[in-house]
């Protein structure tokens, strides 16, 4: 086991995919000499090479057109974009053509291509450096969505994600990027579990809370706290946010009759509503009350100084659960 | 400032939008009449045997276009997008293609599909709403139609820069060619294309069919300058090529490809042609553009020239063209009877192709369906 920062994780995990697969290429902007703005890819054009770790003109919608093309050729590319709201110049080619090129071709094409997002708030940044696009990719079928929460999870699920053959965005918690966790980078990933399933974090039989990416601490904390008030809160990483896993997630719900969902992004057509009318949908005779969302406001992401009010934080986290108790 | 740039920025209201260039400014090898001409750039070495093998492809693709206009007028195509007039250009440049090169074609490429060896039936199961395309492109190295403006631009180009990693340049080596028209050279993808592979020295060529309309908007709403002198400011050549003159399409394409093989990177290729139909079987263009512009262009069809020169060297016996016409009403017939019969698709298969892995939230929504339609046979039955 080897202690890793979430940013070195998914570091040893691209130089794992790298060395297992000539065919896997990581391409975005200051990706090689710098190692990227967050450092997550320190040292692989050092090893290797330009022709396999690509600095890329500073074009996203060029990343990910060209990885499309790379791909087509057999290629597997690592596409980053370097913050989450800058990820719309690349809008277009994700959605329209990404996307939907397996149908479009009736199968005849594969696009083994992940774009990884660093996303969400908390680090004090400008405007379009802190948000959470989740749900604009959740509503395009022939995507799989990804979001990690952990170093353990980041080193495992951009393996798997790099394996896998659809396209997948992968999501990484800015601000958990320096959190660390003992990692096993020496075996295999067999027993990693698969990135399409939910995970429950902490056991609980009160509520359940769901949530992924940054604002899993954020509910780890947030069940503890509950725990000394004498609620018992379960706390479940989705992981995967297309497809979700929905087994997990109404098998806890049915046992617990609460539900809450927790996420950075707004919270109005957000990632929760979809969760709140499946829930609904397949456990209403088992809910005690209405499942309840958290998240951001109706507004653009603020200016720093406002962030810790807009970003759901342990206390609002408790306030969502304590009103699931008053119905 | 300078002078000059003070006089150009004072004047820049006042100028008119670019002008059609004259004829003089494009590479010719085959005249409107049908006389052949002759550039040192571009020599081309041409049996009459090869001349009427890409009269019998503009004949055939014509037929093709002519077929599937009737068949949309009939209610058998949901839309058409027709080819008329560009048949040079695109014959000229996918005849200039290795079988080991690969095409990225627009939505209108029919001509190119057709010199890549695509089955005129697969394209019409895209215009009949069947599929959205379907074809293996691997299989003819003819990539699927892409509808948004200029997006296989950026796909040419990083396949391109797979063939570089495949160390698949040189000598012998494969190429790409991007399609796309006047209008996409104003997307952001067209320009990032064209900075991508200047920079990675890509071997890729845009052939650019300016055909002077992006449905209504005639090309001076897209640029001030000629297309192809956009090529300069990327860092790589720009050639202008009479985009109804199939030698010099082929001519040209031929050299940028050879160049691009060879490692010397990207060209940018404006044919000049003209869309002489609609832009779509939806659109009508009496609306925007003038009866008489379209007078002009029929004196330089593509397909005439070429028989002018054909027939006036003798290059062809009467029964070439006899033939040729029972070779192309049987195409007709063929494409129309394929159309006619061309089942609907499953409904489920809706739900295929999708992901390549399991997805079970998609699973449980095509049981759901399934279970939904099953339902109303049922009724049937009872």
């Amino acid at each position: 086991m080897t202690r890793l920062t979430l940013s070195r994780a998914l570091n040893e995990g691209l130089r794992k995919a790298l060395e297992n697969d000539p065919k896997v290429l990581i391409m975005g902007e200051d990706v090689g000499k710098l190692g990227g703005v967050f450092r997550v890819t320190d040292g692989l054009q050092k090893d290797f090479g330009e022709a396999r770790v690509v600095d890329t003109p500073l074009a996203e919608s060029g990343i990910v057109g060209t990885a499309i093309g790379l791909a087509l050729r057999g290629y597997r590319p690592v596409c980053e974009i370097q913050f989450d709201g800058f990820v719309f110049p690349a809008f277009d080619q994700i959605t329209t053509q990404l996307a939907k090129m397996r149908y479009r071709s009736l199968g005849n094409v594969t696009l083994p291509v992940v774009i990884r997002i660093p996303c969400g708030g908390g680090i004090g940044a400008v405007e379009h450096h802190s948000e959470s696009p989740e749900a604009l990719f959740t509503h395009t079928g022939g995507l799989r969505i990804v979001a990690c929460s952990d170093p353990v999870d980041a080193y495992a699920m951009i393996q798997q994600a790099i394996s896998c053959d659809d396209p997948v965005i992968f999501f990484e918690p800015k601000r958990r990027y320096w959190e660390r966790a003992e990692v096993d980078i020496a075996g295999g990933l067999d027993a990693a579990l698969p990135m399409n399933e939910a995970k429950t974090v902490v056991g609980g039989t009160d509520v359940t809370l769901l949530c992924y990416g940054p604002m899993v601490k954020t509910c780890v904390a947030a069940s503890a706290a509950a725990a000394d008030e004498g609620r018992s809160v379960e706390v479940i990483d989705l992981r995967s946010l297309a497809p979700l896993d929905t087994e997990t997630i109404f098998e806890s719900v049915r046992r617990t009759g609460r539900c809450v969902v927790a996420h950075e992004a707004p919270v109005i057509s957000g990632l929760g509503a979809e969760i709140a009318a499946r829930v609904t949908e397949e456990c209403f005779y088992h809910l005690e009350a209405p499942v309840l969302r958290v998240g951001g406001f109706s507004t653009p992401y603020p200016p720093s100084r406002l962030e810790e009010h807009y970003v759901p934080d342990l206390d609002r986290v408790l306030d969502a659960v304590d009103r699931t108790f008053g119905y | 400032m300078t002078v000059n740039d003070a006089g150009r920025a004072a004047s820049a209201d006042s100028l008119p939008y670019g002008g059609q260039p004259e004829s003089a400014e494009f590479i010719q090898l085959l005249t409107p009449e049908g006389e052949r001409v002759e550039n040192p750039d571009y020599p081309l070495d041409i049996s009459a045997e090869e001349v009427r093998g890409l009269y019998r492809d503009l004949v055939l693709v014509r037929r093709i276009d002519f077929e599937a206009i009737a068949l949309q007028r009939q209610g058998e195509l949901g839309i058409w997008a027709s080819l008329l007039g560009q048949e040079a250009a695109q014959v000229g440049s996918g005849r200039a293609l290795g079988p080991r090169d690969f095409a990225f074609p627009t939505y209108r490429e029919h001509g190119v599909a057709w010199c890549r060896g695509l089955d005129p039936v697969r394209l019409l199961e895209l215009f009949r709403g069947v599929s959205h395309g379907g074809w293996d492109p691997d299989a003819h190295r003819f990539h699927l139609y892409t509808i948004v403006i200029g997006s296989q631009t950026l796909h040419a180009t990083g396949y391109a820069m797979g063939v570089q990693r495949d160390g698949a340049v040189g000598e012998d080596g494969e190429a790409v060619i991007a399609y796309f028209g006047d209008g996409a050279t104003s997307q952001g993808d067209v320009n990032e294309a064209f900075i991508w592979a200047s920079v990675t020295n890509a071997p890729v060529v845009f052939f650019c069919q300016n055909n002077q309309w992006a449905i209504s908007e005639p090309l001076e709403r897209q640029s001030r300058q000629p297309l192809y002198m956009r090529a300069h400011g990327f860092g790589f050549p720009g050639v202008r090529v009479d985009g109804n003159d199939v030698l010099a399409c082929l001519a040209v394409t031929r050299k940028a490809m050879q160049a691009a093989r060879e490692g010397q990177g990207p060209t940018l290729i404006e044919a000049f042609t003209y869309r002489m139909g609609a832009h779509t079987t939806t659109d009508d263009p009496t609306r925007y553009r003038l009866a008489a512009e379209l007078e002009t262009w029929k004196l330089k069809d593509p397909i005439e020239r070429v028989k002018a020169y054909l027939v006036r060297n003798d290059l062809a016996e009467e029964s070439f063209f006899t033939e040729l016409d029972a070779e192309s009403d049987r195409l007709g017939a063929r494409i129309r009877k394929a159309c006619r019969e061309m089942p609907d698709p499953d409904p489920m298969a809706i739900f295929e192709n999708v992901y390549v892995e399991p997805n079970a939230l998609l699973e449980a929504e095509r049981d759901q369906f399934s279970t939904y339609l099953d339902a109303f046979e049922e009724e049937v039955i009872g």
